[in-house]
């Protein structure tokens, strides 16, 4: 048995790196509120950046399975480790300002949104059902705490309940479902139950069950339809950067454990679970998109549009190929740039105007062109136009549906992005098109400016060279038991 | 091939790119060392184009030429190939003849014309992009960053107008025209990824494509019949196609003048050329057995287009729906089949392209003027715009089919080909012609003589930049007209090409 602990560097640093913010912020007398949120903040910053910088330098070459096979360290995970340390590092930069003027926590909030990245590369890691479970609960329990954490609103109190509430149900339903497998097959290590699902002798009621219920408890977290209805409204109450938390970093993280559990554990039973989860893709899409159309807030407004986006990544779960994956981990890179680009929009306009309604972004071109413009580059990547990532993505994850003959939904996909371009735009006409009297300029805080860029800069390197962006992801598709012959 | 014949195409996607990237750091109220900017970047592409067309070797030389590849997405076989066949050669030369003229007119814009120049040259990368692209992901990829910058450039620059009975504000034309456009881009979307699949090559390149159409059991009939109709719907839509053509007329009397000349002038023909790339080349089973519809849906158009426009008193609807008229001889020649009507419908395309745009010039400096469009009140004007009108009159004889001017020779061509294969719908189209005389006649009689209404009285002729990007289009109209032998041969190779795959 593999016990190297060696491998687990950079999970040590994270770990370290959130009880290290939490002593600091004691440190720190507590009269000197903006030094204690900027020192807490740069510890966070820190730790995120060195477990990127550590993890990618000692484990491009590794591909091992850590305690026989309940962690596995390779380029799967690699990618996503990488991947969240960023958004988190990103996450922490968008709430020096927000944590400045609204909140009185920072040592906590910043340690806790280390531990919610933590939780998820686990997810991301874990290549067994118990595992997996624990680590999502370490990112739930982190994200609860963090939606609740700003008090005072009666809307961030509904949206706490909710999410706790609803949660709860959700995590008892996904360990009635590995009870289920469990019991019936003796393991729950996926590439073990890979081979024991194949022969369809072997489905009966409590495999079906079980398996529907692990997924369906998956599907929360995912806000897969129909266990959306908690979006809306948690994203609308919890402050606007855990809002931007929530739609990358836990929907990525689900993705991640439900793409791994799909591909090896189910390796052998596509064909029992293809059509189910393709009907539910289709309706995610057109739930998703068509639930936007009446929304006036921007933050429900992009939580429903997320829950469109989360129906197009499952348009390349169904497949099951290579190229499936490929389009999945393309798409969510993208969409994790595009999104923190938008949030961070939000969290600007949320700070200084104090509002959040999309009739309140009139005339934003003239009061701040830089933000109108990244904020319709958002808007246009995630309707799937180019030159930014949203074209290429979805393009990607549209030919590998229909290279599986899955045209039909495809052609849902198309439709719901039609729809989805037409609520888009009108956030961009209110920004460009409706006149305003308070043409005041918009002071944009440095620090979100810069971010802001760096977001809508890397939305459009994934859409015009996506080379470097498209190893990676080859890479960490390729080691997946199913495909690891063809690499 | 020299240095400058490799790097050519790439160049004119490249160059209106980087001049919307340098008129990003330009501050915003420097408005003319933006203008300067702009019109420099939109003669070089003007010389560029003239070159790319002058090095495209029509005789004997290969199918696509210029050619330059370059590995973007492996994995699924995307390249950045591009290269012109002799069909892409002269929208190409169009491209750059109306992007020049429209730069130059596009000087008159005065709010924030840093953020106009950069959606528009987008736009510019983007035409030229579709018309280069030899990799089907990118020709999709260029396609729709052609129709993005439109949205704004409408809902913002554009003017609301209100009418007796109906009103049209900008924003009504600029989402009519985005969402639908969109909307039909999609079918093409699905077909790209369908043909790609179906060829099984792990290659978007059309030749790649091409090769494998014969290959038994791939592109079935029954395939090639339903993506040949979707593309025929998708790129039709954007071409004026009746009965999707409302967005049109709708989107041009909203949309800002230079806008109106790239996208009447340069951005319909997308269309057009699109049914010629992939329906034609790629689908050639599905366009046989939709040649009729087509054909017929042609006539339909220009029939419809003409008697639509005889009865408009708005200038721009007038031009917007003379346009949907013309787009539907481009069909009928796509339609006829033959080297004749096919090489007329591609004339016509760059014919049409040019005396749009300059159609589109003279009204937009006769609204900026006077604020109205509306033929009732604007009488007797050539006393006082010697210049505008004189250009109008060309545009329009061009426009009506005189002898001697591009519009003759490529509607003469187009009937000649519609009259070997389907003389019936080629006599419906002439009469077509007819009326078209009769609108453009009766307006100009109207607008531009007779008695002058004494509030014309201070009426301003044509500005010098007005002048020299009217005269840019004007001069094509009569070299074409008279001489058609340049571009002639070298749309031949292509037209032959392109039917040869269809196997007559």
């Amino acid at each position: 048995m593999n016990v190297d602990f060696s491998l687990l560097i950079p999970e040590f640093i994270l770990a370290g790196a959130g009880f290290l913010v939490l002593l600091v912020d004691l440190l720190v007398p507590k009269s000197q509120e903006y030094r204690r949120n900027v020192v807490t903040a740069a510890t966070a910053v820190l730790g995120l950046a060195v477990t990127g910088v550590v993890a990618v330098s000692t484990q491009l070459d590794t591909g091992e399975h850590l305690y026989d096979g309940l962690l596995f360290i390779d380029r799967y995970s690699l990618l996503f480790k990488v991947l969240f340390a960023g958004i988190g590092l990103a996450v922490v930069v968008m709430s020096v300002d927000y944590v400045a003027q609204k909140m009185r926590h920072p040592g906590e909030y910043y340690a806790l949104i280390i531990f919610a990245v933590l939780g998820a590369t686990l997810m991301a890691e874990s290549g067994e059902l118990l595992t997996a479970f624990i680590s999502i609960e370490l990112l739930s329990f982190s994200l609860y705490v963090l939606v609740g954490l700003s008090r005072g609103d009666t809307r961030t109190a509904e949206a706490s309940a909710k999410y706790v509430l609803l949660g709860a149900i959700a995590t008892a339903i996904m360990l009635y479902g590995i009870s289920q497998l469990f019991g019936t097959l003796g393991t729950t290590r996926f590439t073990e139950m890979g081979p024991l699902l194949t022969a369809s002798a072997s489905w009966n009621l409590t495999l079906v069950t079980g398996f529907v219920m692990f997924v369906a408890g998956l599907g929360f977290k995912l806000s897969m339809v129909p266990f959306h209805m908690w979006a809306p409204d948690v994203y609308e109450g919890a402050p606007t950067p855990i809002t931007a938390l929530i739609a990358t970093l836990s929907k990525a993280a689900a993705i991640a454990l439900l793409l791994r559990f799909l591909t090896e554990a189910g390796s052998g039973s596509v064909n029992e679970w293809r059509m189910p989860l393709a009907v539910l893709a289709a309706a995610t899409m057109v739930v998703g998109s068509l639930s936007a159309l009446p929304q006036t807030n921007i933050k429900r407004l992009l939580a429903y549009s997320s829950i469109a986006q989360i129906g197009f990544i499952l348009v390349g779960v169904v497949p099951n190929t290579v190229i499936g994956a490929n389009a999945v981990l393309l798409h969510i890179v993208g969409y994790a740039f595009t999104t923190l680009a938008a949030f961070t929009v939000v969290v600007v306009i949320e700070l200084k105007l104090g509002k959040e309604n999309i009739a309140d972004y009139a005339g934003l071109s003239r009061r701040a062109p830089v933000l109108a413009m990244i904020m319709t580059g958002a808007l246009f990547s995630l309707a799937g136009l180019p030159i930014f990532a949203g074209f290429l993505t979805k393009f990607y994850l549209f030919t590998s549906a229909v290279d599986q003959s899955l045209e039909w939904l495809v052609a849902v996909a198309v439709t719901s992005s039609v729809i989805s371009l037409y609520y888009y735009i009108r956030v961009i006409r209110e920004m460009y098109i409706t006149d305003v009297e308070d043409e005041s300029k918009i002071p944009v805080p440095l620090l979100l400016a810069g971010l802001a860029w760096a977001m809508f800069a890397g939305s459009i390197a994934v859409g015009i060279y996506p080379a470097p962006f498209v190893d990676a992801t080859n890479a960490a598709v390729t080691v997946l038991s199913p495909w690891v012959s063809l690499n | 091939m020299n240095y400058f014949e490799r790097h050519v195409l790439e160049t004119l996607i490249y160059l209106p790119m980087l001049a919307a990237l340098v008129l990003v750091f330009v501050p915003r109220p420097r408005k003319d060392v933006i203008r300067w900017i702009s019109i420099g970047s939109g003669l070089a592409l003007l010389v560029l184009s003239l070159y790319a067309f002058i090095a495209f070797d029509y005789d004997g030389g290969a199918r696509f030429q210029l050619q330059r590849a370059y590995p973007w997405l492996e994995l699924l076989g995307i390249e950045f190939a591009l290269g012109i066949d002799g069909i892409a050669a002269p929208m190409v030369l169009l491209t750059g003849i109306v992007s020049a003229a429209g730069t130059i007119v596009a000087a008159n814009i005065q709010r924030d014309n840093k953020d106009y120049y950069i959606l528009l040259f987008l736009l510019i990368a983007g035409v030229y992009g579709t018309f280069v692209s030899m990799d089907l992901f990118f020709f999709f990829f260029f396609y729709e960053l052609a129709i993005v910058p439109m949205y704004l450039l409408i809902g913002v620059w554009g003017s609301s107008s209100k009418f007796k009975d109906f009103d049209r504000p900008k924003e009504y034309g600029a989402l009519k025209l985005v969402m639908m456009i969109v909307a039909a881009s999609l079918l093409i979307w699905i077909v790209i990824i369908g043909v790609y699949v179906e060829a099984g090559e792990g290659s978007f390149n059309i030749e790649a494509i091409m090769s494998s159409i014969d290959h038994p059991g791939r592109f079935s009939e029954t395939f090639q019949s339903v993506m040949f109709l979707m593309t025929m719907v998708g790129f039709g839509l954007l071409a004026g196609m009746w009965p999707f053509h409302t967005w049109s007329p709708d989107g041009h009397v909203a949309a800002p003048t230079s806008v109106s000349m790239l996208h009447a002038g340069v951005l319909m023909k997308l269309g057009g050329f699109g049914i010629i790339r992939i329906g034609m080349m790629i689908l050639p089973e599905g366009m046989q057995q939709w040649a009729l519809l087509l054909f017929i849906i042609g006539t339909i158009n220009v029939i419809y287009g003409a008697v639509s426009a005889l009865a408009q008193n708005d200038l721009k609807y007038v031009v917007g729906y003379s346009s949907v008229s013309h787009m539907g001889y481009v069909f009928m020649g796509i339609a006829t089949m033959n080297a004749v009507g096919l090489t007329g419908a591609t004339l016509q395309m760059f014919a049409h392209g040019i005396m749009t745009a300059l159609f589109f010039t003279i009204v937009g400096g006769i609204y900026e003027r006077t604020h109205t469009r509306d033929t009732l009140v604007l009488n007797g004007l050539a006393t006082k715009m010697k210049w505008g009108t004189a250009f109008f009159v060309i545009a329009g004889l061009a426009s009506l089919g005189l002898p001697g001017l591009a519009g003759f020779v490529a509607e003469l061509l187009v009937f000649i080909g519609a009259f070997r294969s389907e003389p019936i719908l080629g006599a419906i189209g002439v009469l077509g012609a007819a009326i078209t005389a009769v609108y453009i006649l009766r307006l100009i009689g109207r607008t531009f003589y007779g008695e002058r209404d004494p509030k014309w009285d201070n009426l301003t002729d044509l500005t010098r930049r007005e002048f020299i990007a009217a005269t840019i289009l004007i001069l094509p109209i009569f070299y074409v007209g008279l001489y058609p032998q340049p571009l002639l041969r070298v749309i031949r190779p292509g037209v032959d090409a392109v039917l040869a795959g269809l196997g007559g």
